[in-house]
């Protein structure tokens, strides 16, 4: 059983409540700065994130390694009759998805430049941020959903203001399509929150305490949970859901893909382990052969679509319906190894597509298309950036030795071990990753440069300090992921126990080693 | 034993530097520090194998741990090192032959414009190859296997600006993917079956696996060795990668890199033992890529793809041992190959450095007038590979030959019928190279000429015309006005190691008892899984010379035939220049028929996937403005609604109530 444990860390200090709702504040003081001065508005922007970020950083440092359950947690009450709390608590699966947004705010404030508006950009980007890590740190159901209702609403302005030509479709299609996967969870959630009242139980919102209680019988808890798991699957997104992704991706601006892919999409995986496989063990367990097939098609599918894209930016798209396939995958094959890879492939994946929109952002500033076919020997007329693309590009196709390998090889093995023949058909899925990822960087770097192409200025120097961070990232955590494995594990053993406690699952001991 | 960490350390900083200064060094400064970066690694490895030498035979196989790499549940992986008789051995030989080409290459790349990336990749190719051959488990192999895959990619492709570079070097790396997904599912499958991917923990367990398991273990790790070692049917990147800088065909696609697969099945052989069935696929395949790579071979103008398909061929040879079990003979063959055919690829090298670029033989001719140490030095690589009684390459073909006539007489047969066919490919392409007409002079010569003069083997050592050393560079792009010249030292100096070592190279394994080093030294790794040969030494005697004797035939008549004339359409059939049609047939299969199913796909994602989406939201909008015009106003409209309504329900009730 998983009890509540209290954080001590920073003694006293609300280190979590602090991290959430310093953006959401600083938005608001950003918007108070006149329009006209937008230097300071960006700023303000990127001070405010990256102190956000540093408090991510200190909740890293000062995270138990050993301990599996939450830590910081802070809990205040809100609505005393209907059980709803302010409570937030970081776990080892939360831990790194905390401070991948962290790392990635300041990085997409700071990296892309924004043409107009600087101050509404900025604002919309803190409350993002903040939303963000409400969603990830949120112990309270209710909590939850409106943090993770909240990340639309900036998101949906990020786009439908900064983006491309295609703005306006994109940016209702991805509000509508995430609404419309969040209507189902709410429903789910209400009903979830209400039945579990059965025998006696007073009225919560409390996730530990609902996950404990599993009052619900086994039909109900399955329709409930494909009500989340559908929320949550839109989101990641699982096929057949995922169409609004290459259309949000492509014509939302830089920065924008760079959250969407980095932070976003996280909040659907994150929400099937946190919210699918703690609250309804028994549902996922049987119903497991669904989203791994689902997840396997992905895979496959993402990457055959990704191969024929004619615009490089859509084509990064396509390659993370396909990334984010390997990440349910794993979650689904319930093993130390799949959970775990899943997890740090959450991040991974955050890193190495967000270097890669980064990269392709700076493409388009200078081209001023993304279309392929118009790109040619890139790599002559800008060794860095084709270098620099190199390196992200051979993480994203899972090279050992970059961070892309250690969460695909972990959930491969870990999904191997329980469910032989959909890993099988998805490592398939990583001769396809060289396929469509070399055969563009062909298209787009190799060649002679013709005219557009031949004189393009270089990585400036604010463009290297942006990539330089997650170039440092993809090698350290290729090469030495052990300080990542070893805080991630114990929460994941955790939950993988919390589930075979509640179902008829075991996992085999091949995947559990001796120590369990 | 310590001197072990080094061996891929050294390489490793090596890169690290040239990856932060390589430009500020430049040419040839960057060079010269990865030269010695791999040469001290050499060191190191004549160091670690002196200490090896020096243990109890019992105690030669030390696992060296650096630190933990994947630890998650009951998955245990540890960046460690292997170091036993067999790891010591591949190090040995790609440090020393990596430490010559490197040499060379300082030379060969003078002039590059992108020099010192050059050797940035090269030396990280060193310490992935070295990372391969010396992990102790299954992930750090896979690991150097990748990275020397990933290297592979980025040197076939260094020239990037050519068209033709940049698809080779992508074609390799998804051909080399194919294998690589068997090597990946044969990892997944050693940790279910095992629970670990060390090599000494899989053996110990070996014996109590089920047989199917260690079947798809076995074919699934010959996968990755057919992609690596470019066996049928995924040998098509190798002709390709010939694109790439000479140096760079002569060290990762001759002499280490694809020798890789080789290596893997040598050290998986007490899974290999367990299934015959798997070994004798393996024999197969071997001998029939060498066949199938070697009538290829007769009819290629490129003077590198000659190589290349001699390449495929050799290794083909090797995969031969391994599946009769030779696992000595193969590691032998993989050690005298890589002397002589890194000296073959060095020897075209130079050539195509001294003619300004020119790859094509029939442009070639009477070289050995021109370029003395370079023809001397090919002229022995050539002896060596076909075999010529007492060269290195004589010694190593032997052994597999041997062990095919134990295992299989048609195996054997067809192994001999291609050690002739060897013989004659590099006949003909030392014919047309360094004998007959010098065709060369003209530059619009299509290689028809039919007269000249007749070449003779009996004159190449009196070659003393001493070209001056045009030391000048790469970069002298200036046709064929000028005269064909002799390479630089550092050119010159690696091919005369190189044709010292294959000539003497067989001195390894002599089949004459305690003479047979390799075979005592690898004894510990791979010998209880060998099968006790039984041939007697007459019948090996026999074999040996007639096998010889094919080869001096063929290389009387490929010398007739080639030094004469250099064409002869008949000796060169369409089909054999085409290589049997495979790549044509690869690339409608898998470039038409992959391109259609990816395209199909997109298409039902946007007209069937996002078609529904789009659809829905059609409906509802459509609905919405059927809806709109019933909301019109009228009192009179609501009333009639509402009457409708009630007359509805009441008819419902009515019916429910079964009046």
């Amino acid at each position: 059983m998983i009890a509540l444990e209290t954080g001590t860390g920073t003694a006293g200090f609300p280190l979590l409540s602090t991290m959430v709702l310093l953006p959401i504040v600083m938005a608001a003081v950003v918007a108070l700065i006149p329009r006209s001065r937008p230097e300071m508005v960006k700023f303000v922007g990127l001070l405010a994130s990256i102190a956000t970020g540093l408090l991510t950083v200190v909740a890293l440092v000062d995270f138990e390694v050993k301990r599996s359950g939450f830590q910081f947690v802070t809990e205040h009450e809100w609505v005393r009759d209907w059980g709803i709390s302010w409570k937030l608590g970081v776990d080892g699966i939360s831990l790194f998805l905390v401070v991948l947004t962290g790392v990635l705010f300041p990085i997409a404030l700071a990296g892309p430049k924004v043409r107009r508006d600087v101050k509404s950009y900025v604002a919309w980007m803190l409350v993002l941020e903040g939303a963000c890590l409400g969603s990830f740190l949120a112990l309270d159901l209710l909590v939850f959903f409106l943090f993770f209702e909240l990340t639309l609403v900036p998101m949906y302005f990020i786009i439908a203001g900064w983006g491309y030509e295609n703005r306006v479709y994109a940016s209702l299609k991805f509000f509508l399509y995430t609404l419309f996967g969040s209507a189902f969870m709410l429903v789910g959630l209400l009903a979830l929150v209400f039945l579990s009242t059965k025998g006696g139980h007073p009225l919560t919102f409390d996730l530990v305490e609902l996950a404990n209680r599993q009052a619900l019988a086994a039909s109900t808890a399955r329709w409930i949970f494909l009500a989340f798991a559908l929320g949550f699957a839109v989101k990641v997104p699982l096929f057949p859901v995922h169409t609004w992704l290459p259309d949000a991706h492509t014509e939302a601006p830089t920065a924008g893909s760079v959250i969407l892919a980095g932070v976003l999409l996280k909040l659907g995986t994150y929400g099937l382990v946190r919210f699918g496989l703690y609250l309804f063990p028994k549902a996922s367990v049987d119903l497991a052969p669904v989203l791994l097939t689902l997840a396997v098609i992905g895979i496959t599918y993402g990457a055959l679509v990704a191969a024929v894209q004619r615009d490089l930016k859509r084509l990064v798209a396509y390659s993370s319906v396909a990334h984010l396939g390997f990440i349910v995958l794993g979650t689904f094959a319930f093993t130390s190894q799949g959970l775990t890879g899943g997890v740090v492939q959450m991040v991974n994946h955050g890193l190495s597509t967000g270097a890669l929109f980064l990269l392709v952002g700076m493409i388009y500033e200078r081209r001023h298309t993304r279309q392929i076919a118009e790109l040619n020997g890139l790599w002559k007329s800008m060794p860095l950036l084709g270098g620099v693309f190199m390196v992200v590009m051979l993480s994203s196709v899972g090279l050992p030795g970059l961070n892309g390998f250690v969460g695909e090889f972990l959930i491969l093995i870990g999904t191997f071990v329980t469910h032989r023949w959909w890993a099988v058909v998805a490592t398939t899925g990583v001769i396809l990753a060289a396929v469509y990822l070399l055969w563009a960087y062909q298209r787009v770097f190799h060649g002679e440069p013709t005219d557009d192409n031949a004189n393009l200025p270089d990585m400036t120097w604010r463009e290297r300090g942006v990539m330089a961070p997650l170039l440092v990232l993809i090698v350290f955590l290729g090469v030495y992921p052990k300080p990542v494995l070893d805080r991630v594990q114990p929460s994941v053993e955790r939950l993988l126990s919390h589930v075979e406690s509640h179902s008829d699952f075991h996992q085999p001991g091949v995947a559990a080693g001796g120590d369990k | 034993m310590n001197a072990v960490y080094l061996i891929p350390l050294l390489p490793l900083l090596g890169f690290a530097a040239l990856v932060l200064m390589g430009k500020r060094l430049g040419d040839p400064l960057s060079g010269w520090l990865a030269t010695a970066a791999i040469g001290s690694s050499f060191v190191a490895s004549v160091v670690t194998f002196a200490a090896l030498l020096a243990t109890d035979v019992d105690g030669r196989s030390v696992t060296k741990s650096v630190f933990t790499w994947l630890d998650v549940g009951g998955l245990h992986v540890k960046a460690s090192l292997l170091v036993d008789p067999l790891s010591m051995t591949m190090c040995l030989f790609v440090t020393g032959v990596g430490t010559l080409i490197h040499l060379y290459a300082v030379g060969y790349m003078h002039g590059d414009s992108r020099y010192p990336r050059f050797f940035v990749y090269l030396n990280l190719f060193a310490f992935s190859m070295l990372m391969l051959v010396l992990g102790d488990n299954l992930l750090i192999t896979f690991l150097g296997w990748e990275g020397v895959g990933a290297c592979s990619y980025l040197l076939i492709s260094f020239w990037f600006e050519r068209e033709t570079a940049a698809v080779a070097g992508k074609k390799a790396f998804v051909t080399n993917r194919v294998g690589d997904f068997g090597f990946l599912i044969a990892t997944f499958l050693a940790f279910s079956t095992f629970g670990t991917l060390t090599y000494k923990g899989m053996f110990a367990q070996v014996d109590g696996a089920a047989h199917t398991t260690l079947v798809a273990m076995a074919l699934l790790l010959f996968l990755g060795a057919c992609g690596k070692s470019a066996q049928l049917p995924l040998y098509v990147w190798l002709p390709d990668a010939m694109e790439g800088p000479t140096p760079v065909s002569a060290l990762i696609h001759a002499a280490t890199m694809v020798t890789a697969g080789v290596y893997l099945m040598a050290r998986m052989s007490p899974v290999l033992h367990e299934v015959q069935s798997v070994q004798h696929l393996i024999a197969w395949v071997g001998v029939l890529t060498a066949l199938f790579a070697a009538t290829i071979a007769c009819a290629q103008d490129d003077i590198k793809k000659v190589l290349a398909y001699s390449t495929i061929s050799q290794l083909g040879f090797m995969f031969l041992a391994v599946g009769t079990g030779a696992y000595v003979a193969a590691i032998f063959h993989m050690v005298t190959h890589a002397f002589f055919k890194a000296l073959l690829f060095l020897g075209a090298g130079s050539v195509i450095h001294g003619l300004h670029d020119e790859q094509d033989m029939k442009r070639m001719g009477s070289l050995r007038k021109w370029m003395p140490i370079t023809s001397v030095t090919f002229i022995i690589g050539w002896l060596a590979i076909a075999g010529f009684p007492g060269l290195a390459g004589f010694w190593s073909k032997d052994d597999i030959l041997a062990a095919a006539w134990a295992d299989n007489k048609a195996l054997w047969a067809i192994g001999v019928f291609t050690a002739g066919l060897t013989a004659y490919y590099m006949t003909r392409q030392v014919a047309l190279v360094f004998f007959g007409e010098e065709r060369w002079r003209r530059a619009d010569s299509t290689g028809t000429s039919d007269t000249g003069d007749t070449g003779d083997t009996g004159d190449k050592e009196e070659l003393t015309e001493p070209e001056p050393v045009a030391a000048n560079g790469h970069g002298a792009h200036d046709g064929h006005a000028a005269e064909p010249h002799e390479s630089p030292w550092t050119m010159t100096v690696p091919l005369g190691v190189l044709a010292f070592l294959s000539l003497v190279g067989g001195a390894i394994n002599l089949p004459f008892g305690k003479a047979a080093f390799l075979e005592r030294w690898l004894h510990p790794v791979v010998g209880q899984f060998a099968p006790e040969l039984h041939v007697a030494t007459g019948t090996k005697v026999a074999i040996g010379a007639a096998v010889s004797g094919l080869a001096i035939v063929a290389i009387v008549v490929g010398f007739r035939l080639w030094a004469t004339r250099p064409d002869r359409a008949r000796l060169e059939p369409e089909v054999l220049r085409r290589a049997w049609g495979v790549d044509a047939l690869y690339s409608f299969l898998f470039g038409t028929g992959g391109g259609l199913l990816a395209a199909e796909s997109a298409a039902v994602d946007r007209a069937v996937v996002d078609g529904a989406v789009n659809g829905a939201g059609s409906l509802v909008r459509l609905g919405g403005a059927q809806l709109r015009k019933a909301q019109s106003g009228y009192v009179r409209n609501y009333a009639l609604g509402i009457a409708a309504g009630a007359v509805l329900l009441l008819g419902y009730a009515v019916a429910r109530m079964g009046l």
